[in-house]
């Protein structure tokens, strides 16, 4: 039996808007296991957002139901979301969401406060999470005074402070150029190989097919096919070949 | 790594922690904070001077002494004319609106922070918490500044009324005169714009700020300003 982490059941996502009604999700069945790297792919528009809000436990969905390590989303309290959110997940977005008052090091040291650890065990934290990111010397830098790639740096060690098993990244590449992008993927597959966290990542990206273990295509709300490693790696191998 | 064990519940944070990252923040955004008290303490700059001025005009009728402008106007029979009523609760009006809107203002351009906090653990409770800490201070320091400033304003119009006996006749303190209306006094009016400052700088901050803080963390980081 494997280890399933997420698993959504008919999961549907409505936004009103006036009298329309959009359906961004319209039944979305997947299970994911412990330790993967899953990609969410597909045009714009198609849901992956929401889908990753309905996985992050940033939103509630319409209809359906979300299990994270095997507990119903729906019936936890607004503590245990909180303590959730807390422990248990690693937020990654596009456009950082740095807190801009606070320092990259004030930033990594956030969820720790709220996790009641003690001011000097975050600190230590906080400065290996940095030094891990290859922002040793930018610690107390506020994030209007670093670069693209730096802040989703601080972004990553901060989604990394209270030892998430789950690490959800919302396109964190598309507002970096190519090489920057490259390290960024990099790294969070380091998480993903070196500490077993599971990563779940939207993305246009094609740089990060070939560090996925599955890609899911999403289209129009709907999961239009999952596929894995090897199908993966037999087309990027095609899209090499036709380079030649 | 936890796996498996039950999701526990979110803690409270220490009140000092909360202190800290407020303060942390209202210097950070000092710029930014100054605009929004400065907000603050021209509404109660405005409401003192009106409200002293006219407790000045009352104090030195009741003393015999007629202002040069006042004598020809019409006057109630408790000696506060309906101009000044009506100036009283207009800067009231100009003092709510003004405060409430640059509350309201600066808590909008802060919803993608209220969502983020979210996503990192904050409770609800928390994010009011900060609301309220920032604001009450702000709402305090931005009054207290006002007030002065208001009645500094109506000693110097008094002057220019009144000349020298202002000072003979200052309502200072709360007075009852026989035949006319009870006095409160300067410095209960200005404890009174302190108070009122404190009190809508902290209804218009903490009411959004609670607000966002019950969306979804997606919708509240969906906002932009
Ligand atoms: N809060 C909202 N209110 C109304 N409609 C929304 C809201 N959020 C998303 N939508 C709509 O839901 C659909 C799916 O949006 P979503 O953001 O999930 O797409 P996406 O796949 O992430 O796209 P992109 O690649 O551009 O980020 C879109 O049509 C979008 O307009
Ligand atoms: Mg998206």
């Amino acid at each position: 039996m494997n280890d399933i982490v997420v698993k959504t059941e008919d999961v549907v996502k409505e936004y009103r808007m006036g009298s329309n009604i959009l359906r961004a999700l319209d039944g979305i069945n997947i299970e994911i296991e412990r330790g993967e790297y899953i990609s969410l792919m597909g045009p714009s528009g198609s849901g992956k957002s929401t889908l990753f809000n309905m996985i992050g436990a940033l939103d509630r969905p319409t209809e359906g139901q979300v299990y994270i390590d095997g507990q119903n989303m729906s019936q936890l309290s607004q503590r245990q979301i909180a303590a959730f959110r807390c422990h248990r997940v690693g937020y990654i977005f596009q456009s950082y969401n740095l807190l801009h008052v606070r320092s990259a090091h004030g930033n990594v040291t956030l969820p720790m406060i709220f996790a009641g650890i003690s001011e000097k065990e975050r600190n230590q934290k906080a400065e290996k999470l940095l030094d891990m990111v290859g922002l040793g010397d930018r610690m107390y830098h506020l994030p209007d005074e670093l670069s693209g790639g730096q802040r989703q740096r601080v972004a990553i060690a901060r989604a990394l402070a209270n030892d998430p098993s789950i690490v959800l990244a919302d396109e964190p590449t598309a507002n970096l150029d190519t090489i920057t992008g490259r390290e960024i993927i990099d790294l969070i597959k380091r998480l993903n190989t070196e500490q077993g966290v599971t990563v779940i990542s939207a993305t246009h990206d094609l740089k990060m097919l070939d560090v996925s273990d599955r890609i899911v295509d999403i289209r129009d709300g709907l999961v239009e096919r999952i596929r894995n490693r090897d199908e993966i790696e037999i087309e990027v191998g095609e899209v090499g070949g036709e380079g030649e | 790594m936890q796996q498996r064990t039950p999701i526990e519940e979110q803690i409270d944070l220490p009140f000092i922690e909360s202190l800290r990252i407020s303060f942390q923040s209202l210097k950070i955004r000092f710029g930014r904070s100054i605009i929004t008290t400065a907000g603050i303490t021209l509404g109660i700059a405005f409401l003192v001077s009106v409200w002293t001025n006219n407790e000045i005009g009352v104090a030195l009728q009741e003393s015999g002494r007629q202002s040069t402008i006042n004598t020809f106007e019409e006057t109630t029979e408790q000696g506060i004319s309906t101009k000044d009523i009506w100036l009283i609760v207009m800067s009231l009006i100009v003092c709510v609106v003004g405060i409430a809107n640059s509350m309201l203002m600066a808590v909008t351009e802060r919803f993608r922070e209220i969502g983020t906090m979210k996503c990192l653990g904050a409770l609800d409770g928390f994010v009011v918490r900060l609301f309220l800490l920032e604001s009450g201070f702000q709402g305090f320091s931005g009054a207290l500044i006002g007030a002065l400033i208001g009645t500094l304003g109506a000693v110097l119009l008094g002057l220019k009324d009144y000349g020298l006996d202002l000072f003979f006749y200052f309502p200072l303190l709360p007075a009852q005169p026989e035949n006319g209306p009870m006095q409160l006094g300067v410095i209960i009016v200005i404890l009174l714009g302190c108070i009122l400052g404190m009190i809508l700088a902290v209804i218009g901050s903490s009411f959004p700020a609670w607000r966002a803080a019950k969306l979804p963390p997606a919708e509240a980081m969906r906002t932009e300003v």
